[in-house]
């Protein structure tokens, strides 16, 4: 009799899983958070990835190579901020590309930089602009700098360990002025005036620190940002090609121009050798006059 | 190989022969010197590349510079490319078990004998450790050896005179290690004819 009666019964309800399909737009729950990322099904998820990719270290015998390489820049001036990066992508030492955008732009006066997994940044400071959006929305005022780079900083934070690969710099101009902070997948979140990531960094830091000053006009300042890029692409072999520079001033950020970092380089070297000859020229005409 | 970076390939023409290399000398990323060359001539007919471990290029090359000279004097002649490549290769099997890290390729021209009137332009290439090819058209090794294979597969084309393959052979290198982030920083060409060798350097990407 039992049996008769649950044959005649109406099908089960659909699973709350259905429903939320129904409702959410690509992974976004209707709340618009990130629901169900989805994670290697093996005891130990990072311990995968990092054995077939080189995500977390980088594992140079992995089958699957990331985009990598990179120099991006950004400094804080008088003038706003100077964001400089290269548009090179690497894998193993394969040039993959040399036309990467390795500057996000999350909303008219936010700017993100990429360094380490393109996807991860991109996935995530575009997912970041979605939250200053809302922020916006709901607090009928533009997100300050530093809230904007916490956002990104709790959310990497949570994935700690599972292979996420930033080193990002959040750019913009808030009620404070012009701020700058540089936020990675390990959890740092730091404030500064002068940051440089990637594998060209330490180059870049050469030329930025030997020029660097509070002070400096917007074309000083524009100039410093291109030098230390064309610096950093020509002596590290994961970083060039083109150089992507930004301004960000009170009214939102503004792209300067893309550059070849080769017609640059040999524009450089063309008056460093000008500039040699000139000094010779004025010290043998010195010793002819002693 | 990936230590220093560095690319070399060789060609074969009408009656010439060419070989070309980039001029980068690296430490893994960071880019050390731009006019390291990687093609050194025994003759004025053999020229041989060494790409590879920087430290084992000069040791092998001063090596061969010793055994060249010892085959000289006690021949009274000199070397054919043929003779080289299998000195060359000899010279890298004794390393059987501790290889030199390095893949030569080896361009030259043989002087016509009586046993051989009408000798072909000659290119060889070998492994590590000393495994000879001698291909047809074009040899090719180094980082950016398999970007060099898709260029020169396209751009090669049998019975080159000596100006047109110059330009294949520095478009075929230039393009290749424009894809190889450990090979570039400036190249330098040899097209080896009968009655001279035109050397000439490529103004190339510096980045």
């Amino acid at each position: 009799m039992n049996a008769v009666l649950q044959s005649l019964q109406p099908p089960a309800r659909h699973t709350n899983e259905d429903e939320e399909d129904a409702w959410g737009y690509g992974n976004l729950d209707q709340r618009g958070g990130v629901r169900g990322m989805m994670v290697p099904r093996v005891p130990d998820p990072a311990a995968f990835l990092n054995l077939h990719t080189d995500s977390i270290s980088s594992n140079p015998a992995a089958k699957i190579k990331l985009a990598h390489g990179t120099t991006t820049l950004a400094f804080r001036f008088k003038g706003g901020i100077i964001v400089a990066v290269d548009s090179r992508a690497t894998a193993g030492s394969y040039i993959a590309s040399g036309t990467v955008k390795k500057v996000i732009e999350i909303n008219p006066y936010l700017l993100g930089t990429m360094a380490g997994g393109a996807a991860d940044c991109q996935y995530w400071e575009t997912y970041l602009g979605m939250q200053c959006r809302l922020h916006e929305l709901r607090n009928k005022e533009r997100i300050s700098v530093a809230a904007a780079s916490k956002i990104l900083s709790n959310i990497v934070y949570q994935y700690k360990g599972m292979g996420l690969s930033m080193g990002t710099m959040i750019c913009g101009w808030d009620k404070t002025g012009p701020a700058l902070f540089y936020v990675d997948s390990d959890g740092s979140r730091l404030k500064g005036d002068l940051f440089s990531v990637g594998s060209g960094s330490t180059f870049a830091y050469g030329v930025l620190d030997q020029g660097y000053s509070y002070d400096l006009s917007d074309e000083e300042a524009q100039e410093l940002g291109r030098r230390s890029i064309i610096a950093a692409g020509h002596r590290d072999a994961f970083s060039g090609n083109t150089c992507n520079l930004f301004h960000v001033r009170e009214n939102g950020w503004e792209f300067i121009a893309n550059y070849d970092v080769n017609e640059l380089w040999y524009e450089y070297e063309a008056k460093k050798k000008a500039g040699a000859s000139q000094a010779q020229a004025q010290k043998d005409e010195g010793m002819a006059v002693e | 190989m990936e230590y220093n970076g560095g690319s070399v390939v060789a060609m074969i023409g009408k009656d010439c022969v060419a070989i070309a290399s980039d001029l980068r000398l690296g430490q893994q990323s960071v880019g050390v010197a731009m006019n390291f060359e990687k093609v050194f001539p025994v003759n004025d007919k053999l020229y041989y590349g060494l790409p590879g471990l920087a430290t084992d290029v000069y040791t092998l090359r001063e090596q061969l510079r010793f055994r060249v000279n010892m085959y000289r004097m006690k021949e009274e002649r000199e070397i054919t490319p043929k003779t080289f490549t299998h000195l060359l290769s000899s010279t890298l099997y004794e390393k059987r078990f501790g290889p030199y890290f390095l893949e030569p390729v080896v361009a030259g021209l043989t002087t016509p004998t009586e046993l051989e009137p009408k000798p072909k332009p000659f290119i060889s290439t070998m492994d590590t450790i000393g495994c000879i090819t001698t291909p047809k058209d074009f040899a090719v090794a180094g980082t950016a050896q398999d970007k060099l294979y898709g260029m020169a597969e396209g751009l090669w084309e049998p019975d080159l005179e000596p100006e047109d393959l110059f330009e294949t052979i520095s478009q075929t290198l230039l393009n290749a290690v424009d894809r190889d982030a450990l090979s570039g920083w400036g190249a330098i060409v040899h097209v080896i004819t009968h009655d001279k060798v035109i050397t000439r350097q490529l103004r190339s990407r510096m980045d």
